[in-house]
């Protein structure tokens, strides 16, 4: 005996038995990530009056990184549409342009923990802070392109109305550092949560690409022996990747505007 | 697995067509997640006083994307019933987790130390 | 938009051809529910051992602080080198063995055991399907359960042993112990949690999509229903600590603050860290599943008690629709209790308040399964074979656990009896006379199913009555010491708050409580002896058991035993058509006095 309602729904549900596992494995990764949002407002709430940071994000390329991933939206869904109408040709260049923009958003990402693994802050030992990326490693002093506070506040909150970020060139004396720190996941919890939900989101990101190049590429001969299958899985695949999307459309947001 | 066996039916223009009726909806939806997204990076700029109310326009057009990318690119403005069930049990567990581990946090003694 | 369109031009596929797999295929690399439901029964059961043995250690060191072990002592000196001089118990390795006796039982025996395992094998021929809805993922499953499992079996091996800080692995103690093996915890709970995820999302799609013709939800074995709701359980409580363990791992591992608070000092000195954290996070997030947790602990086991009680009292279960309910509600209202785990630390009034009182109102579901179980004895033939013992037992037993749970739920009492062996008592009573009997249960039970045999009768009702007894010499004596104050987790078993160290001392432990602990190492150790018939039995049955003589020993009316024996691959020829519900025991007017699931006849519902 077959396992039935792999393609056909079943009448009382409606539903083909892999869209109803989708749903439910997309219903527990909202509580995955709903953890880790429940988790971000805690610690954001717990944070001492004007040590949160607000703008430490790049928020250009924030942007272009959520207009990649709602576009990749649309082509997934297109890739679907083209399975329905039976145009296979369409299906390909469609699904071929998710996967590009998938990898265009990892690039993007990789850029940006590239920039934050990069970027130091600096306690110096006459009590002041500077902050910023080396441009130059000397034999008794570092050159960078930065800031430099007397209050480490002012370090945080980098977005509030009339503050404005003038960036140049400083020399430290190697002696005057205390303490060194890259603006890693140890650096802060906010960058702790950062890195933590983008990295989640990012392995999503390229597992739903892997899946989506499977499907694009070895498995799509399943097309020519059972075509509805195949559309199924496509449209699987595309809710998962949808999901991601949505993820993405509140991390945003949170992370880098608010 | 073996698939079903059914009877092969030719397409038809006119299913063509509604699915072409479809894909113009599908890009409808796109336009409004640009210009969602245009919207929300440019009203965090705009300085409304108290910090939550940037907080709460910024979640109020994430959720309307939300909603859009749900509903339309998902189906689910469409779909069954089992599916909106799950979900909607989903949804409770989610904001009861945050709601009252949050407020378990705030609902603390006055000068108790929280951090 | 619905699934199928007729746009796209169909198939024609050509018939499977089923050629004769291998032994790995067969019995390794099996998508089959049945193979699968095995393997983790096996891999379960074997857990379940270990996990007794490490808890044997623990009661000896309780017993007799800082001697080396009996028997096992030179196994440990050997292993664990200085953590284990001359084969005493350090306090470091009592820790480790705590920790992980707590962590195997709970998550690598009894949920594979009670869920995956006789879920896997039965769940699928009681709906009458061919096999669970997503096989390939099954297998998956199970290899990610045996990946978890093995990662905690290697952290006993590594330098500085296993994890040490709890099954709850609280930060930040969790954070700061330097043993690998706190990593390797972390590292195994995210692929067995991953494990649970997928059989979860196998089972409800299983259970909504492959019923049988005719299968309607109110025409499931309850069994079914436990089942279904346990996988939404799992499913929907575990990935917050899936996320808090990627929290912790990162603590670990790269240094952030999650949980840590500023200001943390360890040993002494201050943290390097960035501070910022909270420990009641991890709290919040853990028992967020812990609770559920212990629901998918007892879920199943109700549903095998509701089976055999049915069957070996011929009527029918009293009260169907009150037990699917009851379920149903228990599920739903486990998500909303969890912070009564709690109550100590510093929750405000109100929310305390909150979660008191959803502990209360969960009780009610409970308590009415209870009492539907207790209410179907009533007017039955009872037959008194051994799975029928064990469930006759497991009543009481659970009664007990559950009873001894209401002053946990009450903040005010908790305030006295939290984290004391109190509370070890009661989780013990409900997961070991409770769960892990009818769990017994349903091995004597299925049994026939599986390999056409029967276990021994006469050594089953030694089995039971020897465990019986000894469970209850195990448990029963920790009520009272936790109520005179002993406390969980001491390695020197309360030696140092003994009224023998600080004579006079108010609150001390009096030397009767103390002397409890021998009796109850005897208690575990016979606990121990008597499970050799059970093991002897399950195995020399399986070839020289008596025949069951036919495919439905136990005369029972659900569908698993109106298959051959045992089922083939495919289960049904084709699918049975369910005409009736599943309990048509002695129902008058029929000749036999039980009806299958499947069997047309006059009086069909």
């Amino acid at each position: 005996m077959d396992i039935p309602y792999t393609v056909q729904p079943r009448a009382d549900t409606g539903l083909y038995n892999a869209k109803l596992g989708i749903w439910l494995f997309l219903a527990s990764e909202v509580m995955l990530f709903g953890a880790l949002f429940s988790s971000y407002i805690l610690l954001r709430v717990s944070a001492p009056e004007g040590y949160w940071p607000h703008g430490w994000l790049n928020i250009p390329i924030g942007t272009c990184n959520t207009i990649v991933l709602i576009c990749s939206s649309i082509t997934t869904v297109m890739a679907w549409a083209s399975c329905k109408m039976n145009r296979f040709g369409r299906f390909k260049f469609w699904h071929a342009c998710t996967i590009l923009l998938a990898l265009t958003f990892v690039c993007i990402k990789s850029y940006e923990y590239h920039d934050k693994f990069t970027h130091f802050e600096f306690t110096l030992k006459d009590g002041t802070y500077a902050d910023g990326h080396i441009l130059e490693d000397k034999a008794d002093s570092l050159v960078i392109h930065g800031r430099r506070v007397a209050d480490r506040k002012e370090l945080f909150d980098l977005r509030a109305p009339g503050v404005k970020i003038v960036n140049s060139e400083i020399t430290i004396p190697k002696d005057q550092i205390q303490k060194q720190e890259r603006y890693g996941p140890w650096h802060h919890t906010y960058l702790a949560i950062y890195f933590t939900l983008t990295g989640l989101h990012a392995l999503h990101v390229i597992g739903g690409a892997i899946v989506i190049g499977f499907l694009w590429g070895p498995l799509s001969k399943q097309w020519q022996t059972d075509p509805e299958r195949f559309t199924n899985r496509i449209e699987v695949s595309g809710l998962f990747w949808h999901f991601v999307d949505l993820v993405w459309i509140f991390l945003f947001p949170v992370l880098y505007l608010l | 697995m073996n698939a079903q066996h059914t009877p092969p039916v030719a397409a038809s223009a006119t299913e063509h067509e509604s699915f072409e009726h479809h894909v113009r909806r599908y890009l409808y939806v796109f336009y409004a997640l640009i210009f969602g997204t245009i919207v929300t990076v440019l009203a965090s700029y705009i300085p409304f006083g108290h910090r939550s109310i940037n907080i709460g326009v910024a979640l109020f057009i994430a959720s309307s994307k939300a909603f859009l990318v749900a509903g339309y690119f998902m189906h689910l403005i469409s779909e069954r019933k089992m599916i909106y069930g799950i979900l909607v049990f989903t949804a409770f567990f989610f904001v009861g987790l945050m709601f009252l581990t949050l407020f378990s946090f705030v609902d603390l003694p006055w000068h108790t130390v929280t951090h | 938009m619905q699934a199928t369109t007729h746009a796209i031009p169909h198939a024609h596929i050509g018939e499977a051809h089923h050629e004769e797999a291998g032994f790995w295929s067969k019995y390794v690399f099996s998508t089959d529910h049945k193979v699968i439901g095995l393997q983790y029964g096996i891999t379960a059961l074997s857990f379940l051992f270990f996990g007794f043995c490490l808890m044997l250690v623990m009661r000896w060191q309780i017993a007799h602080p800082s001697q080396p072990v009996p028997l096992v002592g030179p196994l440990l000196a050997a292993t664990f080198g200085n953590m284990a001089v001359n084969g005493a118990v350090s306090a470091d390795l009592y820790n480790s063995f705590g920790a992980m006796h707590g962590t195997i039982m709970v998550f690598m025996a009894i949920v594979p055991l009670a869920f995956a395992a006789f879920g896997n094998y039965v769940v699928p021929l009681q709906i009458g399907a061919p096999d669970m809805a997503f096989p390939r993922v099954n297998m998956a499953s199970y290899q990610a359960y045996v990946i978890g499992g093995l990662i905690m079996f290697v952290s006993f091996f590594v330098p500085g042993g296993p994890a040490q800080a709890g099954w709850t692995s609280y930060s930040p103690l969790a954070t700061s112990i330097p043993t690998d093996g706190q990593t390797f915890w972390i590292l195994g709970m995210v692929f067995l949690i991953t494990s649970s995820l997928l059989g979860a999302v196998n089972f409800i799609a299983t259970i909504i999509q492959l019923r049988a013709p005719g299968m309607t939800w109110m025409r499931l074995p309850f069994f079914v229903w436990a089942q279904f709701v346990t996988a939404f359980l799992l499913l929907l409580a575990f990935p917050p600590l899936e996320a808090a363990a990627v929290m912790q791992l990162m603590d670990r591992l790269a240094h952030t603050s999650f949980f840590l608070p500023t200001g943390l000092a360890v040993g002494g000195t201050l943290a390097n860290i960035s501070g910022g954290g909270s420990p009641l996070l991890w709290q919040h997030l853990f028992w967020f599943l812990g609770h559920p947790e212990v629901y998918v602990l007892i879920l199943p086991a109700m549903g095998i008690v509701a089976e055999i009680i049915a069957n070996n009292t011929r009527k029918p279960l009293w009260g169907y629709k009150s037990l699917v309910y009851a379920v149903l509600i228990l599920g739903f209202l486990s998500f909303i209790v969890w912070a009564h785990h709690m109550y100590l630390t510093g929750m405000g009034t109100r929310v305390a308040t909150f979660f008191q009182t959803t502990t209360m109102i969960i009780s009610i579901p409970s308590v009415i399964i209870l009492t539907c179980m207790f209410m179907s004895l009533w007017g039955g033939s009872i037959r008194f074979n051994t799975p029928m013992l064990f469930v006759m037992a497991f009543l009481p037993m659970f009664g007990i656990g559950g009873l001894t749970g209401l002053p946990l739920g009450f903040n005010y009492s908790d305030l006295h009896l939290h984290d004391t062996y109190y509370v070890i008592a009661h989780f013990h009573y409900i997961v070991a006379p409770g769960t892990i009997f009818a769990m017994f249960a349903g091995v004597y039970y299925w049994f026939p199913k599986i390999t056409g045999r029967m276990m021994n009768e006469f050594w089953g009702k030694v089995h039971f009555w020897t465990s019986f007894v000894f469970m209850n010499a195990v448990f029963q004596p920790m009520f009272a010491q936790g109520m005179a104050g002993m406390l969980r987790r001491m390695a020197d078993g309360g030696a140092n708050y003994s009224q023998a160290k600080v004579p006079g001392a108010i609150g001390g432990l009096s030397a009767s409580i103390m002397g409890l602990h021998t009796y109850i190492l005897w208690a575990a150790v016979c606990l121990g002896l008597a499970q050799i018939p059970f093991i002897i039995n399950l195995f020399w049955s399986i070839n020289n058991g008596k025949k069951a003589g036919s495919d439905n020993p136990w005369q029972a009316t659900t569908l698993e035993w109106q298959t051959p024996t045992p089922p083939p691959h495919g289960n049904f020829a084709k699918p049975p058509v369910v005409v009736r519900g599943p309990y048509e025991y002695s129902v008058p007017g029929h000749a036999t006095d039980f009806t299958p699931q499947n069997q047309a006849g006059s009086t069909a519902e």
